[in-house]
């Protein structure tokens, strides 16, 4: 936890020092990457021509694909970084850019943070290659990720449509329904933690991650990006839908305070401490991972919603790969991209090691959605959360500072967690330091 | 109250015979068991598998006796990159922690037993280089060095290493005692060079010194963090800190991996080699911080 703080300083610290150089000097060269000719053609020409590109990604299927893609353009050498994870990357990405050397071709990049890149003007327009015959390929809420400010900056590689993860038996042991409404959800919560005083339905310290796709998910727009303005709405009714729908659990002291990803709640998850987590389409992979001993407990059921009747989800986490200015080799980069995340060889790789894909194509192909998960007792939880994938209620938007936000949440609103403060006042507090530190940032905020 | 005074001066204690003190020992005490609770913690989960790391008491063993197993997957782990990072942080240590005493004797020599103009200067500026701390040179560090092109480099973290201002005072402080003023008069009658008589001299009567200010510099470039960090992307550059961390935080986010286990064992193998220069080395290290504290 104190590493995680310092390195979100540290981070912080220097987009603070960076980002005013740095707005100034890149409005220069808008597009010195075409070279004459850019279409889709000019893609299919330089990996005809070959080359070496350079490619930063955490992504565990990396070194895979990039085998399966050199076997197909063998003249192309793609030098792979593990940057091992979206915090380090993203700091790196912006010390490579503020020194204008070491810029990689291709990068991956959390959907949360593809405006902390577009909107000073670190990315390529991918437009100009024909990128934009490719949005059919994918879903509606991946694509709007990707895709901001009148240009297409990346191409989406995974998603992480919201679902219910629950462990069946603690809820058969304890008598408990999969509810399908949050108020259902906060009466189970209740119920366990009354039949169990140490286990808990849900646990959580104030992760941001989970706080803006449950804000999503009950319709919220706090944030509007319209090229450089920004708008930050404190008195958002989705906002104040999650918050008050949260503090019901947090103010009967029902929320487990543990950790999301530390050892604990590993341990947690796989001993039935935690009886559900909330969370993208990429968890079976983790649990499969990080918890074996929970094998044949856990299944899958859709997110629980506000209001009941139609399902409504939101994404939480999921990456694009972009090609940041600067880099060395656009044109090949591109064209490595349009494959890496478009090709069926590559997803299929992709998909194989566990990943959730972003493709329409694949989310409804009958491999996919007959897989019986071991892990999930045969559950065929691919039909849940291809489900889900289809019901992501559209219009949200992140901070172009939305990691730094992130990292600020923990600041703001952990306190409500600790102590059971008013958890709303902790959130617009949130809201309000986030309308000081854009305009910090040269940002026109008007809050 | 006369009667009880010579009874009280027949207890005070000198320094030839200390005081045995009940008190102080079980504190002592105390603070031993503090310091080494971590340790072995440390030790015993090294132990464990990861599901026994998990699931079990920390300071006690549990499970299957997975030590040597552990030990084998972290140096094999990623294509053995554990190896590498041990490599490069010995590089970081030898030549970053070797020229940062070098400079800082040299340094701390000539400013000790010369005089010239400028002196007092040098000196405060030196005063003032210790009261900062590196944490808040390392940005604009960062921002010098990408400019130079030097960023991602090994220069990134063995340029900023090899200067120790807390050294240079060390030696200065040191000097001053340990080479008598006479004795280099007496050198330079005879006829020595300044070179000379440095390295055939004062290099000697340095020596506790100098030891004393590679340790520290060794320390302090082992346990480097902050720097290597912001300065390198290449995790083939990394040193053994960073490394870890690289590890602790793949159980993080989507595709994770955790390798609690793996982390927990890797600390431990880089301890190690700082544990054994800390045994062969404790008396200078003593030395070190005693330095200055008492006038001859």
């Amino acid at each position: 936890m104190k590493t995680n703080i310092a390195r979100a300083l540290a981070a912080g610290a220097l987009a603070a020092l960076l980002g005013g150089t740095l707005v100034a000097c890149s409005g220069g060269d808008t597009d010195a990457a075409g070279g004459g000719k850019s279409d889709a053609a000019a893609l299919d020409a330089a990996l005809k021509k070959g080359g070496t590109i350079e490619y930063w990604t955490w992504t565990p299927q990396a070194k895979d694909q990039i085998a399966e893609f050199e076997k197909e353009y063998p003249k192309v050498k793609v030098n792979l970084t593990d940057t091992g994870g979206a915090g380090d990357s993203n700091t790196k990405l912006q010390n490579a850019i503020s020194a204008g050397k070491g810029i990689p071709d291709v990068v991956q990049v959390e959907y949360q943070s593809v405006g902390q890149f577009q909107l000073p003007g670190y990315l390529t327009d991918l437009t100009q290659y024909g990128f934009a015959d490719l949005k059919s390929k994918y879903t509606a809420s991946t694509w709007a990720n990707v895709t901001q400010n009148g240009g297409i900056w990346g191409l989406p590689q995974d998603s992480g449509p919201m679902a219910l993860f629950y462990n069946k038996d603690v809820f058969e042991k304890y008598d408990l329904t999969v509810p399908t409404t949050w108020d259902q959800y906060i009466a189970d919560a209740k119920k366990l933690h009354e039949a169990d005083p140490t286990k808990w339905l849900v646990n959580d310290t104030g992760d941001a991650g989970l706080a803006t796709s449950l804000m999503w998910q009950a319709g919220g727009k706090p944030f509007k990006i319209n090229g450089q303005k920004v708008t930050i709405n404190t008195d958002d009714a989705g906002v104040k839908k999650y918050s008050d729908m949260w503090s019901q659990l947090i103010d009967q002291g029902l929320v487990g305070n543990i950790s999301g990803w530390s050892d604990e709640w590993y341990k947690a998850l796989g001993d039935g401490t935690i009886a559900t987590v909330t969370l993208g389409a990429w968890m079976p992979g983790i649990l499969t991972s990080g918890a074996p001993d929970g094998a044949g407990k856990w299944a899958v059921a859709p997110m629980p919603t506000y209001d009941g009747g139609e399902a409504v989800t939101a994404e939480n986490g999921g990456s694009t790969e972009v090609v940041p200015k600067g880099a060395s080799n656009p044109v090949l980069g591109a064209a490595f991209l349009r494959w890496l995340n478009s090709n069926e060889k590559s997803i299929k790789v992709f998909m194989d090691d566990g990943g959730f894909p972003a493709t329409v194509a694949d989310l409804h192909s009958d491999d996919f959605l007959n897989y019986k998960s071991d892990y999930f007792g045969g559950q065929q939880i691919n039909k849940v959360l291809a489900a889900a994938a289809d019901s992501v209620i559209s219009g949200w938007q992140y901070l172009p500072w939305q990691a730094y936000a992130n990292t600020i949440y923990t600041d703001d609103v952990g306190p409500a967690f600790q102590d059971k403060s008013d958890l709303y006042a902790g959130i617009q507090k949130w809201l309000n330091d986030n309308v000081k530190y854009g305009k910090e940032q040269g940002f026109t905020v008007n809050g | 109250m006369s009667a009880a005074t010579p009874r009280l001066a027949r207890k005070q204690f000198t320094p030839l015979r200390p005081k045995k003190s009940v008190g102080l020992t079980v504190v002592m005490l105390l603070f031993v068991v503090y310091s080494l609770i971590p340790l072995a913690w440390l030790v015993i989960s090294s132990t464990k598998t990861q599901d026994a790391l998990l699931n079990s008491f920390g300071l006690w063993f549990s499970g299957k006796f997975a030590f040597f197993d552990n030990i084998v997957w972290a140096l094999t782990y990623e294509d053995g990159i554990f190896v590498r990072w041990l490599l490069n942080t010995l590089i970081y240590v030898v030549v970053g922690a070797g020229l940062a005493t070098i400079l800082a004797t040299l340094a701390g020599y000539g400013l000790a037993k010369y005089d010239f103009p400028g002196r007092k200067v040098v000196f405060g500026v030196i005063l003032g280089a210790i009261a900062v701390p590196g944490t808040a040179l390392a940005v604009p560090t960062f921002l010098m060095f990408s400019k130079l092109g030097l960023t991602n480099t090994m220069w990134a973290v063995i340029l900023p290493s090899a200067i120790s201002p807390f050294g240079l005072y060390l030696i200065w402080v040191y000097a001053t005692d340990a080479v008598p003023t006479e004795l280099l008069e007496a050198a330079r009658v005879d006829g020595a060079g300044e070179l000379r008589t440095f390295l055939t001299i004062s290099l000697r009567l340095l020596a506790p010194g100098v030891v004393t200010v590679s340790l520290f510099a060794i320390v302090a470039t082992w346990n480097n963090y902050f720097l290597p960090l912001i300065m390198l992307n290449d995790p083939k550059l990394y040193p053994l800190t960073i490394g870890l961390q690289k590890w602790n935080a793949e159980a993080v986010g989507i595709g994770a991996q955790p390798v609690f286990t793996l982390v927990i064992t890797g600390a431990l193998l880089t301890i190690v080699p700082i544990v054994i220069a800390f045994l062969f080395l404790q008396r200078y290290w003593q030395t070190g911080l005693t330095a200055g504290g008492v006038k001859q």
